[in-house]
C-alpha cells in the first residue's frame, strides 16, 4: 500500500515535471505570467513528491521490507541501520531516485532564492532543470523503479519482479535480502556517493542559466554568470569532495595500496570536474574583460553533458563491458538524452552567436588572459585524453573487433605532462597582470620562489640520492615546490603591503587581506591544496616501494627501512555475516618496534566475496600499508603479505582538506559582490585639487 | 540451525578457494618478480583490476602460470607475449603503440598540439586588433594636454 503511494507520487512528479517545463516556456513565449508561476509551483511540488518517494524507500530499507525488490536486493538483516539507510544509493533504482531528488532540490532552491532577481531567465531555467529532471524521473518510473515488488508464481514456482500483482501470483517476501555489495559496507558510503551526486546534479543550475540566457538573448551580459557563480562553486566543491573521499575510500577498501586507478567510473567523475575547473577560471575573463563569452557557454555545456555522461557510465557499466547495452534498457535512452542536449545546446549557441559578441583585444602575449587560455587548453586536453582513453576500448571493439584494455600506464603517460604544465601555470599564472605583464617585474617576483624551489629540490636530491635517482621525480618536486612557494609568496606580498600601509602586524594583515579578498585568497588556498596533493602524487608515483612474500610465524619480511614480523593468524566470525581471518604482525622501523598491525581478509559468506582490509601505519612522511594476501591453510603457520610503503600519501588527504577550506572561503563572498558593484576609485581630495591646477 | 551449518560449510569451502597457494620462498622467481609482470596485465574476467592485485581464482592461476614461466627461464616480455597470444591484446594494461591502438596514444597529443597552434593564432589576432584600436583614435587625445596625461598616469600608478 505504502509502495503504491510511492509509485503514484513518482508518477505525479513525472507528469508535473513535464508540465512544468512546458508551462514555463509557454508562459514566457506568450507573456502570460500565471503560467510561469504555475510552472514554478509545479517544480516545487515535484521536490516535495520526490522527497516523499525517498522517505518511503528509506522506510522500506529501515523496516527490512524484503517484499520490495530493491530492498531485497541491497539490504539484509545482517546490515546495520546506518548501512541500510545508505543503501538508498547502493543500487541502480535507489541511486537514480536519489539523483532526481537532489536535482529537484537544487532546482527548487534556485527558484526560491533567485525568483525576483532573474525573472526573465527563470522560465527557461525551469524548462531546462525540469526537462532534465523529467528524464531522470522517467528512467526511475519506467525502467528502473524502486517500488517494484516480488511476486511468486505458484504454477511455475518462479519469482517475478513487477509493480502490480501479475495474474494469479502471490505476494512473495524472502526471509532475508541479498545485502549491499561488501565493498560498499563502509563508513565512506555516507560521504562519497552523496557528495558526488550533489556535484553532478549541481551543474544543472549554471547550465540552465546559460541556456536561459541564450534563449532570451542575454548571454552576452554577465548576469547568468554572476547569478550562478556560487552555485557552480558549490557543485564543483562537492564534486571535489566526492573525488577526495572516493580516493580515500578506495585506499581503505580496495586493497591495492593506491587511491586512483583510472577506472572508467573514476574517469567519469573526473571529466566534469576538469571542464568545471576550466569554466570557473574562464568566467573570470568574462567578468573582468568581457571576453570569451562563447567559450564559457561551450565550457558549461560540456560540463553539464559530461555530468550526465558520467552518470550514464556509472549507472550502466557500459564501458566495463560493451554488452551492458543489452542488459540495461537505460543505455540507449541515456545516449540519446546526452546527444540531444549536447547537440541541441550547441545549435542554440550557434543560432545566438550574434548576442555573444565581445571585443577581444590583448596588449601582450604575456598576460593573465593568455595564462587563463593556456590553462583552459590544458584542462580540455586532459579531459579529451581521459575521455578518449575511457571510450577507446569500445571504439576498438566496434571498429576492429579486438577487445583491448586502456589501463593506468596510458593515462599516466598522456596526462602526466599536461598536469605538470598545469601545476607550473598554477604557480606562475596568478602573478601575471591583466592585459600586459612586464617581463622584468615578473622575473623579480619569481626570483625568490624560484631560488627556494631550487634549494628544496637540491636538498631532496641529496637526501634521497642513493635510493631514488630519478630525474623525473626531482623535476616533479621542483615543480610542486615552485608552485607552492609562488603562492605562499603572494600571501606574503599582500600582507607586507598591508603591514606598510596600515601598520598592522603580519597576522592581522594576513587576516584582513584574506577577509577582504576572499575570492582571490580562497583561490590561492585552493592552489596550495592542489600543490599539496601534487606532492602526494609525486611521492606515490616515483617513491613508492612494495614487496610481497610468504613468511612463517616469527619470520620477517623487509622493505626499505621497515621490517614486518609475522606473529600468527586467527579466524573468527564478524558482523554483517562475514568470516574474518586476521593476521597479527609487528612492524619495526630501522630495527625498532613501531606498532602491531592486523591486516585482515573478510569473507562475506552470502555474497561469496572476499574483501581485503589493509592495516596501515600512517605518518606524514609515509604510510606503511600491509595486506594479508594469503595463508597456509593447514596449520596456519605461514602467511603471504604484501607491503606498500607509500611516501607522502598523506599530503593528498591534507591537500584535499586545504582545497575544500579554500573553496569554502572563495564561495563565502556575499559582501564582496555588493561592494564590487559600488566600487569606484575615489581620489584623495588633495590629489584632485593638485590635478586641477595643472 | 541448519542454515548456520550450511553457511559455515560454505565459508570453509570458500576459504579454500580464496586462499592463494602459498609457495616456499626459494630464490627466483619471488612474489615481487611475479607482481612485476602481473602489474602489466589484466585478466579478461575482472575488468579494471590489474592482475597483481586481483584476488579471484582465475587471477591466482595466472600468477602461478607467470611464476612457472619465469622459473623456466622466460623473460618478462616473453611471458607477456605468451598471454597476448593466448588471450588477445586486451590482457595488456598499456595498449600497443602500433596498429589501430596507436590512435589512443597519438590523438590526444595531436589535439593538444593543434590546440596550441590555434591558441597562438587567436592570441596573435587579438593583439593585432588591439594595435589597430590603439593606432586609430588620435583625434580624441588632443583634447587633453600631454602634461595632464602624464600626470594622470603617474597618479594612477601611485594608486595601483
Amino acid at each position: 500500500m505504502l509502495y503504491d503511494l510511492g509509485y503514484f507520487a513518482l508518477l505525479i512528479a513525472f507528469i508535473l515535471a513535464v508540465y512544468s517545463a512546458a508551462a514555463g516556456v509557454f508562459g514566457a513565449q506568450t507573456k502570460r505570467l500565471q503560467f510561469v508561476e504555475s510552472a514554478r509551483n509545479a517544480a516545487l511540488v515535484v521536490f516535495v513528491l520526490l522527497t516523499l518517494c525517498v522517505l518511503i524507500v528509506i522506510y522500506g530499507l529501515a523496516m527490512l521490507d524484503f517484499n520490495v525488490a530493491y530492498v531485497a536486493d541491497v539490504s539484509s538483516r545482517a546490515m546495520s541501520l546506518f548501512l541500510r539507510v545508505t543503501a538508498l544509493w547502493g543500487g541502480q533504482q535507489g541511486s537514480l531516485l536519489f539523483w532526481a531528488w537532489m536535482m529537484s532540490g537544487f532546482a527548487a532552491a534556485v527558484m526560491i532564492r533567485k525568483w525576483r532577481r532573474d525573472r526573465e531567465l527563470m522560465p527557461y531555467v525551469i524548462f531546462v532543470t525540469m526537462g532534465t529532471l523529467a528524464f531522470f524521473i522517467g528512467l526511475t518510473l519506467f525502467i528502473s523503479n524502486p517500488f517494484a515488488r516480488l511476486w511468486h508464481d505458484p504454477l511455475t514456482d518462479e519469482i517475478v519482479t513487477a509493480l502490480w500483482p501479475p495474474k494469479g501470483m502471490m505476494v512473495f517476501t524472502p526471509q532475508d535480502g541479498q545485502g549491499l555489495n561488501p565493498l560498499l559496507r563502509h563508513f565512506g558510503m555516507i560521504g562519497h556517493p552523496p557528495t558526488t551526486y550533489v556535484g553532478f546534479t549541481g551543474f544543472v543550475i549554471p547550465f540552465a542559466f546559460a541556456i536561459a540566457a541564450l534563449i532570451t538573448g542575454k548571454a552576452g551580459e554577465d548576469e547568468w554568470i554572476r547569478t550562478t557563480r556560487r552555485w557552480t562553486l558549490v557543485a564543483w566543491l562537492f564534486l571535489s569532495i566526492g573525488l577526495v573521499l572516493g580516493g580515500r575510500w578506495a585506499y581503505d577498501v580496495l586493497g591495492w595500496g593506491g587511491y586512483w586507478g583510472w577506472d572508467p567510473i573514476e574517469n567519469a567523475m573526473l571529466m566534469p570536474w576538469l571542464t568545471g575547473t576550466a569554466f570557473l577560471h574562464s568566467v573570470m575573463i568574462q567578468e573582468k574583460r568581457g571576453m570569451l563569452k562563447v567559450w564559457n557557454i561551450v565550457l558549461i555545456i560540456l560540463t553539464y553533458s559530461l555530468s550526465i555522461f558520467g552518470t550514464f557510465i556509472t549507472r550502466t557499466g557500459v564501458v566495463g563491458s560493451v554488452h551492458a547495452f543489452s542488459k540495461s534498457a537505460m543505455g540507449p535512452s541515456f545516449l540519446i538524452f546526452v546527444a540531444v542536449t549536447f547537440l541541441g545546446s550547441l545549435a542554440l549557441m550557434f543560432k545566438r552567436l550574434d548576442t555573444l559578441k565581445s571585443d577581444h583585444e590583448l596588449d601582450s602575449l604575456l598576460s593573465r588572459e593568455s595564462a587563463f587560455l593556456l590553462q583552459n587548453l590544458l584542462f580540455l586536453g586532459i579531459t579529451f585524453a581521459v575521455f578518449w582513453g575511457t571510450i577507446f576500448p569500445m571504439i576498438s571493439e566496434l571498429v576492429t573487433g579486438t577487445k583491448i584494455t586502456v589501463g593506468p600506464p596510458f593515462f599516466k603517460q598522456v596526462t602526466g605532462p599536461l598536469f605538470a604544465a598545469l601545476v607550473l601555470l598554477m604557480g606562475i599564472g596568478p602573478l601575471f597582470a591583466w592585459r600586459k605583464q612586464a617581463t622584468a617585474k615578473l622575473g623579480k617576483s619569481l626570483l625568490i620562489p624560484f631560488a627556494g624551489s631550487a634549494i628544496v629540490t637540491i636538498i631532496a636530491a641529496f637526501a634521497h640520492w642513493p635510493r631514488h635517482p630519478f630525474p623525473l621525480a626531482l623535476f616533479g618536486l621542483w615543480l610542486v615546490s615552485l608552485a607552492a612557494l609562488t603562492t605562499l609568496f603572494e600571501f606574503w606580498r599582500g600582507a607586507r603591503a598591508r603591514m606598510q600601509s596600515q601598520g598592522e602586524n603580519f597576522f592581522v594583515a594576513l587576516g584582513h587581506l584574506m577577509w577582504r579578498n576572499r575570492r582571490r585568497y580562497g583561490g590561492y588556498i585552493i592552489h596550495l591544496g592542489v600543490a599539496m596533493m601534487a606532492l602526494g602524487v609525486v611521492g606515490d608515483e616515483f617513491f613508492k616501494a612494495e614487496t610481497q612474500g610468504t613468511v612463517g610465524v616469527g619470520e620477517s619480511l623487509a622493505v626499505e627501512n621497515y621490517t614486518l614480523r609475522f606473529n600468527g593468524l586467527r579466524q573468527y566470525p564478524g558482523s554483517d555475516g562475514r568470516e574474518i581471518v586476521e593476521a597479527s604482525a609487528s612492524l619495526y622501523r630501522d630495527g625498532e618496534f613501531v606498532m602491531t598491525l592486523k591486516p585482515r581478509r573478510d569473507f562475506f559468506v552470502t555474497q561469496q566475496q572476499p574483501v581485503t582490509v589493509p592495516a596501515v601505519y600512517s605518518t606524514p612522511g609515509a604510510d606503511v600499508y600491509v595486506l594479508l594476501v594469503g595463508w597456509e591453510d593447514i596449520g596456519r603457520d605461514a602467511s603471504t603479505f604484501k607491503i606498500y610503503v607509500n611516501p607522502l600519501i598523506n599530503w593528498v588527504w591534507a591537500g584535499g582538506i586545504t582545497f575544500i577550506i579554500g573553496t569554502l572561503i572563495a564561495a563565502w563572498s556575499s559582501l564582496d559582490d555588493k561592494r564590487a558593484a559600488s566600487y569606484v576609485i575615489q581620489p584623495v581630495v588633495g590629489q584632485a585639487a593638485s590635478l586641477s591646477k595643472v | 540451525m541448519t542454515r548456520k551449518i550450511v553457511l559455515s560449510l560454505l565459508a570453509i569451502a570458500a576459504s579454500f578457494m580464496a586462499v592463494a597457494v602459498v609457495y616456499a620462498q626459494s630464490g627466483y622467481p619471488t612474489d615481487d618478480d611475479v607482481n612485476r609482470v602481473a602489474k602489466q596485465l589484466y585478466c579478461p574476467v575482472c575488468p579494471n583490476t590489474p592482475l597483481d592485485v586481483c584476488e579471484t581464482k582465475a587471477c591466482q592461476d595466472w600468477r602461478a602460470d607467470i611464476r612457472d614461466k619465469l622459473a623456466a627461464g622466460w623473460t618478462d616480455d616473453q611471458v607477456i607475449e605468451y598471454f597476448v597470444q593466448r588471450y588477445g591484446e586486451r590482457v595488456l594494461a598499456e595498449p600497443r603503440r602500433s596498429g589501430f591502438t596507436s590512435f589512443v596514444w597519438f590523438l590526444p597529443i595531436v589535439s593538444v598540439a593543434i590546440g596550441l597552434v590555434v591558441l597562438a593564432q587567436i592570441l596573435r589576432g587579438w593583439k593585432a586588433k588591439r594595435r589597430a584600436a590603439v593606432a586609430a583614435p588620435t583625434a580624441q587625445a588632443d583634447d587633453i594636454p600631454p602634461e595632464v596625461l602624464q600626470r594622470l598616469e603617474k597618479e594612477l600608478k601611485k594608486i595601483s
